[in-house]
Order: structure tokens, then C-alpha cells, then sequence
């Protein structure tokens, strides 16, 4: 660990990362969505999720975060973010997750102080399907779920050291 | 300044539609929306198009938004069009790179009209 990597594990405090996460995505659906995002009471199952977007981090930060919903809840963000009928919404709903992951990634690391300079983001990559295994060689990951219009949204952060 | 060609750079379309949408709700009059995937698309479209205003995200494959920014700074017949960069890259450095390449504005995504209102519209009131 380089000293920048030393100073943002220790001083910027990692435990703070998770609350911060969930308020850049918090954010991005009421300002993108207009539509505020609601915490469960209890975890919700995550079965079904087969939209997957991802935005890695480099710099740093290096790693992936990962946004994962059903297509159902991918076509209403695009309905939402575009005003199109959700049934219909085709090639946008995988535009639109990928651009709500982009936009969570950017948001969070503004927020985390050193970050917004020393961190890069790739373009969002999104996948459909379920039935895959990510191999990222993290050290450490943040993972937690919101719901949208009452599904759920699972947010993940993978961290390489 | 009144039915401006407006030309949104982004390379997904989705978040092309939402930055016209938020034009369209500050309430500028646009006549015409031109897009482009990224900041070579652009430069194209630029060349071959008489355009008011230019609103671009950065981090785009290809070529991205301070590149473009640049390159058009370098065209005598463009390097007067206003651009308002609209992307998550919302660093101070980031800031500073882009204003001194050439834009006349930031905005953060996520953004609200009202903010897109509030960038833009001092750029077009400034432009000669």
C-alpha cells in the first residue's frame, strides 16, 4: 500500500464507506428518478437479479462497484428516467442501469475526501443473466440493498488493496 | 437567446435523452437537439452544423469530453460555442482541467433541471 492508499484505509475511515455508498445511490434515484430509494426492514431475498452493471475504480481506489436489479426494476428506472413504458423499454434499460452505476460511482468517491481526483472511472459494463461467477481478487467488499418501488437494488463495492 | 441548436455529448443515449429533457424543463428555447456518442462524433457534427451550445460528459470512449474540448478550442470557425461539461467526474481537478481546456461551465450528474438552468443559462446570456 502506497502512502495515498495508507491515508484513505485509515484516516478517511472505511467504516464510513458504506453509509456514504448508500447515499450516492440514495441520491442518484431522487435527483435521476425522482424517486427516493427505501431502506428494508429486513434483507430482501435477491433472487432474480439478472441485470448486473459495473464500473471499475482506479487510482487510489482500485476496484469494481456493482449495481444488480431485475429487468423488471431495470425497464421501470428506464421508464422513469426516459418516460417510456416500462414493458417496452429494450436496449435503454441496460443504458439506463449502467449510467445509474456510473453516476453512483462518481457520486460516492466526490464524497470520500481525496478520492475525486485520485480515483478514475472505466465506462459501465452492463451484464444480463444471473448464472455467472466475478472473479476480482478483492480484499475487502461493501454490499448493500435498497429497494426500488419495492424491489430490490443490491449495491457492491469490491476493494483491491 | 432564443431557438438555439443545442448539441448533447454523451456516449449513452439514455442520459443524452435526460440532459434534453432538463433543456427542455430550464426553459431555454431550443429549436434543435444534435447528438453525439463521443468527442469525435462531436467534432464531426460541429463541422458540419451551425450550433449555439455545447453540452458534453468527459469520460467517453474514443475520445473524451477535455480532449474534444480542446480540439475545438483549436477551430476558428467553433471555438466560440460554449460547452457546459455535464458528468461524474465532479472533482476540483477535474473542474480546473475542463475550464482550462476551454469549457464555460460544470455540472455534477446527478443534476436537476434547476442546476442545468443555472449553468447554462449565464453562458448563453455571455456568449457575443
Amino acid at each position: 500500500m502506497n502512502p495515498s492508499n495508507s491515508a484513505l484505509g485509515s484516516a478517511l475511515g472505511r467504516e464510513c464507506w458504506l453509509p456514504t455508498l448508500q447515499l450516492a445511490m440514495q441520491e442518484v434515484f431522487e435527483l435521476m428518478l425522482a424517486c427516493p430509494l427505501e431502506v428494508p426492514a429486513e434483507p430482501p431475498p435477491e433472487d432474480g437479479l439478472d441485470i448486473t452493471a459495473m464500473v471499475g475504480l482506479a487510482g487510489q481506489l482500485c476496484g469494481i462497484l456493482t449495481v444488480r436489479c431485475s429487468s423488471k426494476s431495470a425497464g421501470r428506472m428506464a421508464s422513469r428516467m426516459l418516460g417510456i413504458d416500462a414493458e417496452k423499454a429494450g436496449p435503454e434499460m441496460w443504458d439506463a442501469v449502467g449510467e445509474i452505476c456510473n453516476m453512483v460511482a462518481g457520486n460516492f468517491k466526490n464524497k470520500i475526501a481525496g478520492l475525486g481526483d485520485g480515483c478514475m472511472l472505466s465506462v459501465p459494463t452492463v451484464i444480463t443473466g444471473s448464472e455467472y461467477n466475478l472473479h476480482s481478487m478483492v480484499n475487502d467488499e461493501m454490499h448493500t440493498v435498497l429497494l426500488f418501488e419495492g424491489e430490490p437494488v443490491v449495491l457492491s463495492l469490491e476493494v483491491h488493496n | 437567446m432564443d431557438n438555439i441548436c443545442a448539441l448533447i455529448v454523451d456516449d449513452s443515449s439514455v442520459m443524452r435523452k435526460i440532459v434534453e429533457r432538463s433543456l427542455r424543463q430550464a426553459g431555454l428555447s431550443i429549436a434543435q437537439v444534435l447528438e453525439a456518442g463521443n468527442g469525435a462524433e462531436a467534432l464531426a457534427v460541429v463541422q458540419k452544423n451551425k450550433v449555439d451550445l455545447i453540452l458534453c460528459d468527459i469520460n467517453m470512449p474514443v475520445m473524451d469530453g477535455l480532449e474534444f474540448v480542446k480540439q475545438l478550442s483549436s477551430m476558428e470557425t467553433a471555438k466560440a460555442v460554449p460547452v457546459v461539461m455535464i458528468t461524474t467526474e465532479g472533482s476540483e481537478g477535474h473542474v480546473v482541467q475542463a475550464l482550462s481546456a476551454g469549457a464555460r461551465g460544470y455540472i455534477r450528474k446527478p443534476f436537476t433541471p434547476e442546476q442545468v438552468k443555472e449553468h447554462v443559462l449565464p453562458v448563453l446570456e455571455a456568449k457575443p
